[in-house]
């Protein structure tokens, strides 16, 4: 039994507000033998610029100190690759540092950036990530990705990290899918929604309109995952400008981006898998002690909390960052979010983690459609559209920008610039892709506040990052 | 010719011999599309790795003798004295004392059940089991954790009992040195070089 201490658990808190100024990401892909990384990352500080009527060398003259997001140094063979991007940036000879933790770093790179504001040390931080997954054959990659699993008792095991995941899939499927046809359905509609909404985003390159059919008729990777259920390996950078309230000010006057306060928060749960030990639930405030009693006997099986149902590093990351920001119920206080849809079966784990159905019920968030843009049950809006951008599955797995894309997303829907962002034809042209001719306007219409999540594999590092309009939050003094 | 590297320690250092690298020429990468321009380089990388076990060298040398090691925390200053470990700890990670290694042998012979498991067609590089792969998680009596291994006869199924096989010939001292098979399997359908210990 794992317990911790009421310090441990103290709602972290930010020295003074911390805002999201200007966000901006490259065209994504699964590769790129045209283009270094250094051009992607430009290509995302410039849009980012853009979006506030600046220069980049004007942005730039912010700019304090940078935080890059880099997993796999393996996948470049290069070593420090942050130090080397940093140059191309022109920003030596500030302060930088590279932060990687798998699959979330992105978000951790957020999170480091969010902090160096919230202390005082800097005004404006860069925070940039990328990834390059092209320049290695699929099955290097899939060897070198099993790198960060416990090379002694893990990696040897199949050198393939979806492996590690699949056990989790597996255990979810029997537990609280009871293996039923209609729970593989809701699977596979998590895949529809997000290769379909990807078509509409001129920055994913996983967009397909395809039917449950597909996604069930779709090559078996472990069962019951399939091809597609399964998120993209990419190329892509993204970026973020963080920033204290008199710079988030001067830096968007009589621009179309408003500041956004920003918060993230951060949980673990180490990789082996296998070696988890077992503890009480952790409750969310949308949560009852009384509520888990007889979870077991509702689904036999689900025993042993975290188990290899439930990401314990997600539900610490959202209780954290809850507490943090006053969101008492998310489905509620939030207006989307951006999710870790690595595998579909780990994005209705997701669900459970966060509380946006209790444990068990996961698959109701996409069932009722509520996880929607707009809800195909009832013509309505969607109550917490997730992962409009098509997500990991439909958009792109770029590890180290992939928490910044999503944060992007939520964003460009606050600033209610989605559908100027996204339908920009010229952008989907020097992209070298074809806007549909069914074009959708995805804008969340009145969103004020959403989170991202990212995630590392089978749970070892999350990170929930909540954006909220500053006129509407829900708690002073945040 | 080249030989393979090999590594033995004396005086508490490691003496290398044979070939740690292979050096093979850069390739250029051409865009057949745009009348074969260069667009990159090949890095061709082949190397060999040196790995200390540590502590944890025990569990390693004593699978290819047909046991299964944990440990257990016997601080008596500690809230979670007793706690039993596999895979191995060396410390406690509760308070961070020096665990007692202990033999899980006959625990793990006659309590092991599945967890949960996957089969898996695909591998990445530089696998060495068959596919498809068969991983399965393991529970044990009076164990705290789970372990990942693999299972090397029959189906795999949650709830199933499994009995652990060993690479008692031509061990490769990593964890693929163990496996299991379903209990009522007979020595006759194991793989070459694993027994019952
Ligand atoms: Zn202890």
């Amino acid at each position: 039994m794992i317990t911790f201490s009421h310090r441990q658990l103290k709602t972290p808190r930010l020295l003074r507000p911390v805002y999201l100024v200007t966000a901006g990401l490259s065209k994504c892909d699964r590769a790129m033998p045209d283009k270094r990384t250094e051009e992607l990352c430009i290509e995302a500080l410039a849009m980012a610029a853009k979006l506030i009527d600046r220069t980049p060398a004007e942005l730039k003259k912010y700019i304090h100190t940078a935080y890059y997001g880099h997993f796999a140094d393996h996948f470049g063979d290069q070593l420090l690759g942050e130090a080397v991007i940093h140059d191309r940036l022109g920003l030596d000879p500030l302060g930088n540092v590279g932060i990687k933790t798998g699959g979330a770093t992105g978000g951790s790179t957020l999170w480091e950036a969010v902090k160096a504001v919230a202390s005082g040390y800097s005004d404006c931080v860069l925070a940039m990530g990328w990834e390059r997954m092209d320049e290695v054959p699929t099955d290097e990659g899939n060897h070198l990705i099993a790198c960060a699993a416990d090379k002694d008792w893990e990696t040897p095991l199949g050198h393939i990290y979806t492996g590690y995941y699949a056990v989790m899939a597996q255990k979810y499927w029997q537990v609280f899918g009871r293996e039923e046809d209609s729970f593989r359905r809701t699977l596979a509609e998590i895949s529809v929604k997000h290769h379909g909404y990807a078509r509409f985003n001129p920055f994913a390159h996983g967009g397909m309109k395809i039917t449950a059919e597909d996604v069930i008729n779709s090559p078996v990777v472990a069962y019951p995952l399939r091809a597609l259920d399964c998120c993209l390996m990419s190329v892509g950078a993204a970026c973020a400008i963080i920033c204290d309230e008199d710079t988030a000010t001067e830096l968007t006057k009589n621009t179309r981006n408003k500041p956004l306060r920003i918060w993230v928060a951060a949980g673990s749960h180490t990789l082996r898998p296998a070696c988890r030990r077992n503890m009480e639930i952790p409750l969310l405030p949308n949560e009852s002690p009384d509520q888990y009693k007889d979870l077991a006997e509702r689904f036999p099986g689900s025993e042993r909390y975290p188990g290899f149902t439930g990401f314990l590093a997600a539900r610490i990351s959202a209780l954290y960052a809850y507490n943090m920001c006053g969101i008492t119920d998310p489905s509620e206080d939030l207006d989307l979010v951006e999710l870790h849809d690595a595998f579909t079966i780990s994005d209705i784990q997701t669900y459970e983690d966060l509380g946006i159905r209790p444990y068990g019920y996961g698959r109701d968030y996409v069932e009722s459609g509520d996880c929607y843009h707009t809800n195909p049950r009832t013509g309505q809006p969607g109550k917490l559209p997730s992962n409009i951008s098509g997500g990991l599955i439909g958009c792109m797995h770029a590890v180290g920008a992939t928490g910044i894309m999503q944060v992007f997303e939520v964003a460009t829907h606050l600033w209610n610039r989605w559908a100027e962002i996204h339908g920009d034809k010229a952008l989907w042209e020097k992209f070298g892709r074809q806007k549909p001719d069914d074009w959708q306007d995805l804008q969340v219409a009145g969103a004020r506040r959403g989170m991202a999540v990212s995630h590392a594999g089978v749970g070892s590092h999350v990170t929930c990052t909540v954006l909220m309009d500053p006129d509407s939050l829900i708690k002073e003094n945040a | 010719m080249s030989k393979f590297a090999q590594v033995t320690v004396k005086n508490n250092r490691y003496i290398f011999s044979g070939d740690f690298h292979h050096i093979c020429p850069n390739q250029p990468i051409r865009d057949l599309d745009n009348n074969g321009r260069l667009t990159g380089i090949t890095n061709p990388r082949d190397m060999t790795y040196v790995h200390s076990y540590g502590g944890e060298a025990v569990f390693f040398e004593n699978l290819s003798r047909g046991k299964i090691h944990g440990s257990r925390c016997d601080n008596p200053e500690c809230e979670f004295t007793g706690t039993v470990y596999l895979p191995f700890r060396i410390h406690c990670p509760d308070c961070l004392a020096k665990n007692t290694v202990i033999d899980l042998t006959d625990i793990c012979k006659t309590s092991a059940r599945i967890h949960t498991f996957m089969v898996c067609e695909r591998s990445g590089a530089f696998n060495t089991l068959a596919k498809p792969m068969k991983f399965i998680n393991i529970e044990f009596d009076g164990v705290a954790t789970i372990l990942m291994s693999y299972l090397s006869v029959g189906e795999p199924r949650i709830g199933m009992r499994v009995k652990p096989i060993f690479k008692t010939t031509d061990p490769t001292y990593t964890i693929l040195d163990l496996s299991w098979v379903p209990e009522d399997t007979q020595k006759n359908q194991l793989p070459p070089g694993f027994s019952f210990g």
